[in-house]
Parts: C-alpha cells; sequence; structure tokens
C-alpha cells in the first residue's frame, strides 16, 4: 500500500531536487538522475500490478477514509488495467530518458524536470478514483506538455503546434471543468464511486447528459478523437522525438482511459438503460476517427506527422473497443493500448535515429538512404507488422478480445472496419519504411502533402555517432516489449477478469467506500477462434499490399488509375484542407463536436 | 432570480469562446481564453452558495454558523492557478511568434497544414 | 477554411452548446441552495479534527492536499516551461538603459514593498486560521518584487531576484510539500496523513502538519510568480531583431 503515493511522489521529488541541485552538481546528472527516477516509477507501478491481480488497492490519501459512505478526501484506485498503462508511461519515460542522452544539454535541467513533473501527472491522472483530482492531474500533463511540444521554439512548427495544442486543449479542459461542475452541483461528491452511489435511483435528466456529454468531450479532446483530433497531427509533428514517445504511446490512450476510469463507477448506473445509444455514439465515432487518420496519415510524408495521424487512427479503434461497454473489449482495448505503446514508442525512435544519421524526417528525400541505419529499419518492418496484428504478436490479443466482443453485442459490422483502418495504419508504415530502406517506390507523389522544412532539430553538440547502444536500444527494446507482451501466458483471460472486476459497479462501489472486499471470481478462459487470426492475417497481408498500393500508385495501369483517382481527389483535397493548421478554426470544430456530441445523448438518452 | 449566476456562467463562457475562435491576435486570444475560464469560477462558487451563509472561516464566529460550501473555493483556487500558468505560457509563445514568426495573428501560423 | 465559414460553423455550434449548457443548469439546485453533502460534512467536522478556523485551508492542505501538491506542480512546471520556451540561445544581448525615478516614486516603492512584504509574510502566517494561506500570501510576497522594479528599473529588481536562488526557493517548496507527505509515510501513516500536535485552536502553533504546508506553497507561489516575471522582464535585454532577417 505504502507503494502508491510513490508513483507520483518519486518523480516530483527527483524534478524539484534536480531543479534546485543540479545546476551545482556536474554534467550528466541530468541524464542519470531522470533515467534512475523513470526506472524506479516503473518498477514501483509494475510492483502496484502485480499486487492488484485479485483486489484493488484503495489508497486514501491524509487518512481520510470514508464516513458513513461519505468521502473526505481523494482516493488513488489502483486496478491491473490502471496501473498496466502507468508502467507504460514509467517504461517510455525511461526509453525517452536514454535516447535523449546529451540531448538537451543546451537547456540545463528544464526538459528533464519537465519531463519527471509530466510522468507524475500521468500516473496520477491514470490512477487517481476522485473527478476533481483527475483535472488537477490532467492539467498538469498539458502544461509540462505544451512547453515540452514548443522546445524547438525558433522554428514556426513548434511555434503552431504548441500553441494550438494548448488553446484547444485548455479549451477541453474548460469543458471537463464545467461538466465536473454540474456533477459537484447535483451530486454534492467528487469521488467517482460515490457520485455513481449518488446518481442511483433516478432516470437522467438534462444536467447529466450534458455534464456527461461535457467530461466526454474533456477527455475525447487529449485523446484525439474526430473532430477534436486536429491540433494532435500540429503538435506531434512539431515536438522533439523523445517527448513523441510519450505523448503518442501513452498520453492519448489516457484520455480514452479516463474515458472508461469515470463511465463505469460513475455513469454505468444512471445510463444503464441507454448503454445502447451510447454505444452506437462512441463506437460511430472510434470508427470515423479510425478512418480519418488512417487516410490523413496516407498522405503525410512527413514522418513525425505521418505517425501522429498513425497515432489518430489508432485512438479510433480504442474509442471503437472502449465503446463497445463490455469487460472483453475493456480487456482487449487495454491490451491494445499497452502493445501499440510500446510499438508506436518505438516507431517514433526509429524516426529519431534517422533524423540523427540522416539528419532528414522526410519520407520522399530519405528515398534510399536508409543505409545510415538499418537497425531502425528493422524497428520499422517490425512496427508496421505491429500495428497490423500480426497474429500472435504485439496487439493480437488485444484486436482479438475486441473482435469478439463486436460480436457478442452484435457489431459484426466493426471488425472489418477495424480491420481497414489498421490497413491504412500499418500499410502507411511499411510503405515509408520500404521506400527509405530498400529505396523502393517513385521519388515523387504529387498527392502527398506539403514538403517539411529540412531537419533542424538536431543540436549540433550531440555527435553523430552516439554510440550505438544508446541509439538503437531503447528503440528495439520498445519494439520488443510491445510484440512480446502478447506471450504472456493467460493473459487475455486475465485482463477480462481485472476489467470484469472494473465495471463491477455494485461490488466496486462497496470496496472503495465500505472497504468490503470483494469475491474473488474465477478466471474466465480465452479461445480468440478462428475469426481474430483471419482478420489479424487480412490486415497484414492487406497493409503489405497497402504499401505496395502507396509506393507504386502511379505505375498502376491508366484504367485503375484514372476513375478512382478522379473520384477520391475532390474528398481527400477537402480533408486535407480541413487540417487548415488554424487555431480558431480547430476551436470552432471543438465547439462543434462538443455541441454535438450533447446534441446526440440528449436525443438518444430516455 | 435563482437561475440567473449560472446563466451568467454560461454567457461568460460563450462570449470568451467567441473571442478565442475570432481573435486575430495572440495577446488578445490569451485573455478571451481567460474570461472563457472565468466562467467556471462563477459556475463552483454560484453551486456552492448558501443563502445568507458566511465564508466558511470561524475564526469570529462560533462554529455549526451557517456557511458556504468550503470545497468549490478550494477548487476555485486551483482553477486560478490553471488559469495564470496556462496564459503564461501563451504569452511566452506569442512573444516568440512575434520574433520568429513575425506575426501575432494566429491565422498566419499555419506553417503546417494538411 | 475561410473566417467566414468558421464564424458560422462556430456560431451554430456554440448556439447549440449554449442551449445545452442553458439546459444544463436549469436542473442545478436554486442559487443559494446548495445541498452537500461534501462541503457540509466538511464545515462541521474540520474545526473540530483538524483544529483550523479557516476550512477553505483544511480542505486546501490537508483533506484535498494531493490536488494543492499538483497545483503546486502545475506552478512550478509553467514557470520551467515558460523558461524553456524563453529562452533565446541565439540572440544577441542589449544593455538594458539605467531608468532612474524621482527620489519620490522611489521612497514610496520601498515603503509599499516594505508594507506588501509584512502584509504577505501575515496572510501567509495566519492562512490557516483567517482568510488568506499560503497561495494568497504568496502572491502578495511576488507583488513587493514587481514594485521594485516599478519604483526602481530593471537592474534594481534583477539584483533583488538572482534566478538560481529563487529556483532553488521554488523547488524547495514544491519539494518540500511533497517531502511533508514522504515524511507521514515514514511515520507508517498515509502520505499526508497529519503528524505533529494539533494545537489550540485558533492559536498560530496548531493544526499539525497544516503550517508546513502552508509555508511551503508560499514559498513556491511566491518564487513562481517573481521567477515569471523575471523571464518576461529580461525579454528586455533580447536585442529586436531587424525586419529583414
Amino acid at each position: 500500500m505504502v507503494l502508491v503515493p510513490l508513483v507520483v511522489a518519486i518523480p516530483l521529488v527527483a524534478a524539484a531536487a534536480l531543479t534546485a541541485m543540479g545546476q551545482f552538481l556536474g554534467r550528466r546528472v541530468d541524464d542519470l538522475t531522470g533515467i534512475a527516477a523513470a526506472v524506479a516509477t516503473t518498477v514501483v507501478s509494475t510492483m502496484l500490478l502485480l499486487r492488484s491481480l485479485d483486489h484493488d488497492l484503495v489508497y486514501w490519501f491524509g487518512g481520510w477514509r470514508p464516513r458513513h459512505g461519505i468521502a473526505l478526501g481523494i482516493a488513488f484506485d489502483v486496478e491491473p488495467l490502471s496501473a498496466g498503462i502507468a508502467a507504460l508511461a514509467g517504461a517510455l519515460m525511461t526509453a525517452s530518458f536514454v535516447f535523449a542522452w546529451r540531448y538537451f544539454d543546451e537547456v540545463g535541467t528544464l526538459f528533464h524536470v519537465l519531463m519527471l513533473v509530466f510522468l507524475a501527472a500521468m500516473n496520477g491522472f491514470a490512477l487517481s478514483g476522485d473527478l476533481f483530482n483527475m483535472f488537477v492531474f490532467f492539467e498538469l500533463m498539458s502544461v509540462c506538455a505544451f512547453a515540452l511540444v514548443g522546445y524547438a521554439i525558433e522554428q514556426r512548427a513548434p511555434l503552431q503546434g504548441a500553441i494550438n495544442f494548448a488553446v484547444t486543449n485548455t479549451v477541453g479542459a474548460l469543458l471537463l471543468l464545467f461538466g465536473i461542475a454540474l456533477v459537484y452541483g447535483r451530486t454534492g461528491a467528487l469521488n467517482l464511486a460515490q457520485i455513481g452511489r449518488a446518481l442511483d435511483g433516478r432516470p437522467p435528466d438534462g444536467l447529466l447528459v450534458v455534464a456527461f456529454a461535457l467530461l466526454l468531450t474533456g477527455f475525447l479532446v487529449k485523446a484525439g478523437a474526430v473532430p477534436f483530433h486536429f491540433w494532435l497531427s500540429d503538435a506531434y509533428a512539431a515536438a522533439p522525438i523523445p517527448v513523441c514517445v510519450v505523448l503518442s504511446g501513452v498520453m492519448s490512450d489516457l484520455g480514452l482511459h479516463a474515458v472508461a476510469r469515470i463511465y463505469w463507477p460513475s455513469f454505468s448506473g444512471v445510463f444503464a438503460a441507454d448503454a445502447g445509444s451510447l454505444r452506437a455514439i462512441l463506437v460511430g465515432s472510434g470508427v470515423l476517427t479510425a478512418l480519418v487518420g488512417g487516410t490523413m496519415a496516407f498522405f503525410q510524408r512527413d514522418l513525425k506527422r505521418l505517425l501522429a495521424f498513425v497515432t489518430i487512427g489508432h485512438v479510433g479503434i480504442f474509442l471503437a473497443g472502449i465503446g463497445l461497454l463490455t469487460a472483453r473489449a475493456l480487456a482487449g482495448t487495454t491490451l491494445y493500448v499497452l502493445a501499440d505503446g510500446f510499438v508506436k514508442g518505438g516507431l517514433f525512435l526509429a524516426v529519431g535515429i534517422l533524423l540523427r544519421r540522416a539528419r532528414d524526417g522526410d519520407e520522399l528525400r530519405l528515398r534510399g538512404q536508409g543505409g545510415v541505419a538499418p537497425m531502425a529499419g528493422v524497428a520499422f518492418l517490425l512496427g508496421g507488422l505491429g500495428l497490423a496484428g500480426l497474429p500472435p504478436f504485439g496487439t493480437f490479443p488485444g484486436s482479438a478480445l475486441i473482435i469478439r466482443s463486436a460480436g457478442d453485442v452484435g457489431y459484426g459490422w466493426l471488425p472489418p472496419l477495424l480491420a481497414a483502418a489498421s490497413i491504412l495504419t500499418a500499410g502507411t508504415v511499411l510503405r515509408a519504411g520500404a521506400r527509405i530502406f530498400l529505396g523502393l517506390g517513385d521519388t515523387d507523389d504529387p498527392s502527398l502533402s506539403h514538403e517539411p522544412p529540412a531537419a533542424e532539430e538536431e543540436p549540433a553538440h550531440v555527435p553523430g555517432r552516439v554510440s550505438p547502444p544508446l541509439l538503437f536500444g531503447p528503440a528495439l527494446a520498445l519494439m520488443v516489449v510491445g510484440l512480446g507482451l502478447a506471450f504472456t501466458p493467460g493473459l487475455a483471460g486475465r485482463a477480462t477478469q481485472w476489467a470484469q472486476r472494473f465495471e463491477d459497479r455494485p461490488a466496486h462501489t462497496a470496496e472503495l467506500l465500505r472497504g468490503v472486499a470483494p469475491r474473488p471470481a474465477g478466471t474466465p478462459a480465452f479461445h480468440p477462434g478462428a475469426a481474430p487470426y483471419v482478420y489479424g492475417a487480412i490486415s497484414t497481408v492487406g497493409a503489405v499490399g497497402f504499401a505496395f498500393f502507396g509506393l507504386y500508385r502511379r505505375r498502376l495501369p491508366a484504367l485503375l488509375r484514372r476513375v478512382p483517382g478522379r473520384l477520391t481527389a475532390g474528398p481527400a483535397a477537402q480533408l486535407k484542407a480541413l487540417h487548415s493548421g488554424v487555431v480558431g478554426d480547430y476551436v470552432a470544430w471543438l465547439t462543434f463536436g462538443a455541441a454535438a456530441l450533447g446534441g446526440l445523448l440528449a436525443l438518444t438518452v430516455r | 432570480m435563482s437561475y440567473l449566476p449560472y446563466a451568467l456562467a454560461v454567457w461568460i463562457f460563450a462570449v470568451g469562446l467567441y473571442g478565442v475562435v475570432r481573435s486575430r491576435n495572440l495577446v488578445h486570444l490569451v485573455v478571451c481564453l481567460s474570461v472563457a475560464q472565468s466562467s467556471t469560477y462563477v459556475l463552483l462558487l454560484s453551486i456552492g452558495y448558501v443563502n445568507r451563509g458566511t465564508a466558511p472561516i470561524f475564526a469570529d464566529v462560533p462554529k455549526g454558523t451557517r456557511a458556504v460550501d468550503p470545497v468549490v473555493q478550494a477548487l476555485t483556487l486551483t482553477d486560478v492557478v490553471v488559469s495564470v500558468t496556462v496564459a503564461a505560457l501563451l504569452l511566452a509563445l506569442a512573444i516568440q511568434a512575434q520574433r520568429h514568426a513575425d506575426t501575432t495573428d494566429p491565422d498566419e501560423l499555419s506553417e503546417m497544414h494538411g | 477554411m475561410s473566417r467566414g465559414v468558421r464564424s458560422g460553423l462556430f456560431l451554430v455550434s456554440a448556439a447549440g452548446l449554449t442551449a445545452l449548457l442553458l439546459w444544463a443548469v436549469a436542473d442545478l439546485p436554486d442559487f443559494g441552495h446548495y445541498r452537500g453533502p461534501y462541503g457540509k460534512v466538511l464545515n462541521s467536522v474540520a474545526v473540530g479534527e483538524r483544529h483550523t478556523t479557516n476550512v477553505v485551508a483544511a480542505v486546501v492542505f490537508d483533506y484535498r492536499g494531493v490536488d494543492t501538491m499538483g497545483e503546486e506542480f502545475i506552478l512550478f512546471a509553467s514557470v520551467m516551461g515558460v523558461a524553456l520556451l524563453l529562452r533565446n540561445p541565439h540572440r544577441e544581448r542589449r544593455q538594458v538603459p539605467v531608468r532612474i525615478q524621482s527620489d519620490a516614486v522611489r521612497l514610496a516603492g520601498i515603503g509599499f514593498a516594505a508594507g506588501l512584504l509584512v502584509l504577505g509574510l501575515y496572510v501567509v502566517a495566519h492562512g490557516y486560521l483567517t482568510p488568506g494561506g499560503g497561495f494568497q500570501g504568496g502572491v502578495v510576497l511576488a507583488s513587493a518584487f514587481v514594485l521594485v522594479y516599478l519604483a526602481g528599473d530593471y537592474h534594481a529588481y534583477r539584483s533583488m531576484s538572482p534566478t538560481p536562488a529563487i529556483d532553488v526557493l521554488g523547488a524547495t517548496g514544491a519539494g518540500g510539500y511533497t517531502v511533508v507527505g514522504i515524511v507521514s509515510l515514514l511515520l507508517g501513516s498515509a502520505f499526508l496523513h497529519n503528524f505533529g500536535p494539533l494545537g489550540t485552536t485558533g492559536k498560530l502553533a496548531s493544526g499539525g502538519s497544516i503550517p508546513f504546508l502552508n509555508v511551503a506553497s508560499a514559498l513556491e507561489v511566491s518564487a513562481a510568480f517573481v521567477l515569471l516575471f523575471s523571464e518576461f522582464l529580461d525579454e528586455l535585454v533580447v536585442r529586436p531583431k531587424a525586419r529583414s532577417e
């Protein structure tokens, strides 16, 4: 139990100590402190994961246990799914620090301090069981991330990325807080379980519908779901690589995890009769996000921006998974998030290797230049296959659970769409890898978006030849962990059991507010059956095919090329034009999304 | 009139957001964002208000005096800090936009698009 | 999107969102009829349990002390973030001209600054008894520094606020808050659980560990605002760039 607050306290104390003393200590103390604190935090998160396998660890800060079912203080509610995401955050942070060895000398300890506070914020956000406390950690993540994205401040792209990120996320946080205030006004409670209990017994009214829509909006802005996603591609494309690893690998997914974390303890009771319409809305926006992200990824040549849209595409897949509102799908989504986080982190690091060795991050200019870092090519290949869900590696167990769960609730149409989305994202990654490392494909492709300026990210003091283990180690380690997680025996079954515990609101409320230990549940066995293997094979083969389509599209016979080309050119141009890079447009879309979400819920609930 | 303070919060939020969307100057945009954020102070404090209640400080009044909700006041304090910090970061970005991109018009900052 | 299309999209959406929000707030309890239970319970138990007469301070520093830890670090991170964003490594520096104010302005400035310092310390020290606290007092303290700039000049201000030293103070404040939590852990209780005698309600020496947290946040808040002000003021030193560049 004593470990629970440490996931937040260790990085915070390390950050404060580094600020106070870093200026007096020798060189490398920032890198060493960062790595040591990140490793320690990861170890603690992993131990929490292992200790919460059978029952939640409920930690009341200040020792303020609830009285007569009323929470006086703030609780962290540690269960395996959230602890797993916290461990992912720590692991990605460790890899980033190793990769960033000597990278940020120019700014003294600032980079490391902000990253450590960022890590504490993500851990707190993942574990907190209090609505307002989630908001505090949400904002703490934001403040760190805004500044980190704007690191290369002398260029225009990071300026744009940081401003768009900061403005849209602040408006999102504002809507989130508005929703929190409404919930507090109704229930007089901030503890998630207590909110759920206070809402029992009355049908949802306007206040609850709108409050829930506002909370959803706030979290979906952070996650980057359509139409709240515009900032994400600007910010992730402009951030330094070590920051991208963490943003893309875990911060986006935390936004979605928060949706599950507030829905099940607080709102699953009052919206029980409306689960069907809620499912339709969430899965619908998930599918839309997945397809928009995948399509936009295809049109990119700037590798970081390409991976940013891949991130959006996968956020869509996860939103659809969580939106199915079943234990199996929640388990599947979380496993998917974990494997996918490692894989995306590894891919961003592979791009970082290219930026260091070839001093460029543009797919077309880099064509055939991959020889400077063949190991990065290996990471690209593994990453592409991992994103596609090649059985039985990486994301396969997660997607298998989602596929089966979609069938369970009568959403049989969902798996083909999700497979299409992963064909788009994985195929695009494979295309870029093949072009860069194998020299395949054309040297030019006018349908891709603008050519990025020459990479200036590389600080001059970093020697071109960093020792290879520091350069390649983090990327390959993330890939191996990401692809290997799937081989944990019995993982799918255990995860389903944890998700069932997560979603069992009465037992969870009793445990949190009254300290009643839940009955131990048996582990359901999970046999994926044939369908997931078929989908896995289809999306892998499809991704390879799509990669070749991207490389050699212009050599297709004229008949095959012209007609579909003309049909798709208009919509594609319009879709690209929507991503205008102008923050006013993004806030207008955000307002539209919030109103649409609220309106849809208002029309369908009751 | 029991509804007015809440409606006021909604109004402040709406005009602040309008300013953010229409703004041609980053400094103006930051101010509008702060206006929108102040709607949440109004909403939180109104929710916790108790008619004829005193401040929840029992230094000069006996314990048990009718007082307003202390929780929303603590939440508002946090909210104020959040608003200040975001404003500081965005103003720093505005300075650098003027310096490195020669503009403070957010509409002219679209280096990346599509 | 053209600005016209953007405005159209926004106005339609904002009308819908505003209608939804008005619909929602109509379902809140009538203004002035806060029903609780959270705040009502705290109002009735906090003074007895925490021996602090300011219940808001008890909420900020104890019942919801973790929120405040996050809040301290939001400030801390924003200072670091502003320092990161406003660094200008490749820019020429220039000499900021010395600005001499009249004796009357300087005298008034010093007088007010001294008064603000005392007021700030008072507000901090009595934070858990009367209205005020580490945050409010910290801001008052920082404003005394700003007065030095107003009555004196950049050089006077900068000589009073050396960044490395203020950095240490701020980090001590934010880190110290967390360390108080860890001390509770080491004493075998929950993170941020009260230690130290509760004392007599209404006296300065009361409230257990709340005074420590109060001072820690005062340190962090005053340091943070001084540092933020310094960062922006240091922009004066950066040579403006020629238009041709």
